[in-house]
């Protein structure tokens, strides 16, 4: 089984450490994993992406054209995006940076409010870990313990007392996600 | 104990691998894509443990100089780059070849020319394996695929490097640079006594004792005669590392119609592409240079009646495809694939251009 996924947004939104956080959670289960950023100067206010494979089996490619899952953040990275998600694939956006909606009927769609209640609740720096809840509830690829001893081995020690407050933007993730039909 | 498998970029994992290695000193100036390399370094702070020297200087040029001096006095010594900064160390590297000084030169390459742009690139082939810098000589060249090769040619770059005298680069660029995978690191070795030093490298300048004449590290031979028996000298040298050195990777080639030849993060694109093309019953297999000089030559020329052609896929206007041409005597069709100034092709391009230039 392989899942390949393309995570995009404006850069600073935390889509390489959202990533990353990914990328650990396969670890934790043994998967192969491969993490390839855009690098350089689109991650300050252009659009920032990250490519993620998790996999049963060694992974050929890096770098791909097409992807399970795609999940945009703004708008610019759903207008490059959306048609790179395989037929029977992903697509998930927040409405958020969104203005305007995608379009494809061969993909299932699904819309986070994850911005406004990240904001909302009090807790926008966990705006990444809730989008990453929605995406989980869509395709539990790695178990929820899994991202968590994946976050542990992430973040520095000084940061572990975040642990709890991003395990709740997940789980705040898995109940906002909707299909779009 | 088990190892443990850890998530790293390529630059970390060369940076780990150093300090694992045992090596003496690291001598850079930060540069994208690879700065991660210095950055992990200092992080990992190894003068504390190990007591490897970590030292930003104030140029390449100082950089390369100091590995220079540092590898005259036989240590491990090693420096980092991409592509602007490698031309400014070609003198350097010209230099330690002149005077064979080993030393491990890493280049994690970007677009260019000139100062290009900061996205991967691997156009710096030429550069590489037919000179760069000045006068006949050959840099040992090697092209890691995946973030565990980063870190396994640390180990690599050096032992060659020590065994033969002469630089050694490791060519990568910045896919496999800024890519994070599994890798497991190697066991942690400790460094060198100067004793140690002394009795291995016999010519390293670490201070005259009384029973022997003084070391002298030196390029420099102004008697055209004794000039060209040193040339001779190191032209028989690279010929026994042409001879016992090559490492290749053959994928999926026994049955292959056609090959694809590509090294790095082009190769790990192009085996993605091979599995695409054999889904729908074309039969490619992939041959990829781990080691870019000394070029394997000799295994990719029992392919030139095997298959009905050849693609090289490089992330350049085409350098590598001129030696598969020589390699298989252009006895099959050999055709090149490449994007440039820093664009990464996708699996689908190199499809597409597999089934354009060669199968049509």
């Amino acid at each position: 089984m392989q899942h390949e996924i393309i995570i995009a947004g404006f850069g600073g939104q935390g889509v390489l450490s959202m990533g990353k956080i990914l990328a650990y959670s396969g670890l934790m289960e043994g998967k192969e994993v491969s993490w390839y950023p855009s690098y350089g100067p689109e991650q300050r206010g252009g659009t920032a992406n990250v490519t993620v494979i998790l996999s049963d089996e060694r992974i050929s490619s890096p770098v791909l054209n097409e992807f399970d899952i795609a999940i945009v953040l703004n708008q610019p990275s759903l207008e490059k995006f959306e048609k790179t998600v395989k037929t029977g694939g992903i697509l998930i956006y927040d409405g958020y940076g969104i203005t305007q909606k995608p379009t494809r009927k061969d993909i299932r769609i699904f819309e986070i409010d994850a911005m406004n209640t990240a904001t909302k609740e009090g807790n926008a720096k966990a705006f990444n870990m809730i989008v990453l809840g929605g995406m989980l509830k869509t395709t539990p690829m790695v178990k929820r313990e899994s991202v968590m001893a994946g976050l542990k081995k992430s973040l520095p020690e000084r940061h572990h007392k975040l642990l709890p407050m991003n395990e709740k933007a997940i789980m705040r993730g898995m109940e906002l996600i909707q299909e779009v039909k | 104990m088990a190892e443990e498998v850890k998530l790293m970029k390529g630059n970390e994992a060369i940076a780990h691998a150093a300090i694992r290695y045992g090596v003496d000193g690291y001598f850079g100036y930060p540069i994208t894509p690879q700065s991660e390399i210095m950055e992990t370094l200092m992080d990992e702070k190894p003068w504390e443990t190990t007591g490897m020297v970590v030292l930003q200087a104030e140029s390449e040029v100082a950089a390369i100089n100091m590995v220079y001096g540092g590898a005259a006095c036989g240590k491990r010594v090693m420096t980092s780059s991409s592509s602007p900064g490698i031309s400014l160390k070609l003198e350097g590297i010209s230099y330690m070849a002149g005077a064979e000084l080993p030393g491990l030169i890493i280049n994690v390459m970007r677009g260019g020319p000139g100062l290009g742009t900061i996205q991967p690139s691997q156009a710096d082939y030429f550069q590489t394996v037919k000179g760069g810098g000045h006068g006949d000589y050959r840099l040992i060249t090697l092209a890691p695929a995946s973030v565990q090769e980063m870190a396994d040619h640390v180990a690599l770059g050096f032992d060659l490097s020590f065994k033969y005298n002469n630089p050694a680069m490791i060519l990568a660029d910045g896919v496999i640079g800024q890519m994070m995978e599994k890798v497991i690191l190697p066991e942690q070795k400790t460094r060198r006594t100067e004793e140690e030093i002394r009795k291995a490298q016999p010519w390293a300048a670490l201070g005259k004792s009384a029973d022997r004449e003084r070391n002298v590290v030196t390029s420099l031979e102004l008697d055209s005669a004794a000039m060209e028996q040193n040339n001779l000298r190191f032209q028989k040298k690279y010929k026994t590392i042409e001879e016992n050195e090559v490492l290749y990777e053959e994928l999926l080639c026994d049955d292959a119609d056609y090959l694809i030849v590509a090294f790095g993060s082009a190769s790990r694109i192009s085996q993605k592409a091979i599995q695409m093309a054999r889904n729908e019953g074309i039969k490619v297999g992939l041959f990829r240079p781990i080691t870019l000089w000394p070029y394997p030559a000799k295994a990719l020329n029992a392919y030139k009646e095997k298959v009905k052609g050849i693609l090289t896929v490089e992330l350049n206007a085409g350098q590598m495809i001129e030696d598969v041409k020589l390699a298989v005597e252009c006895k099959t069709q050999v055709e090149h694939y490449g994007r440039l100034g820093g664009i990464v092709p996708t699996p689908q391009d190199v499809l597409s251009a597999l089934k354009e230039k060669l199968i049509k």
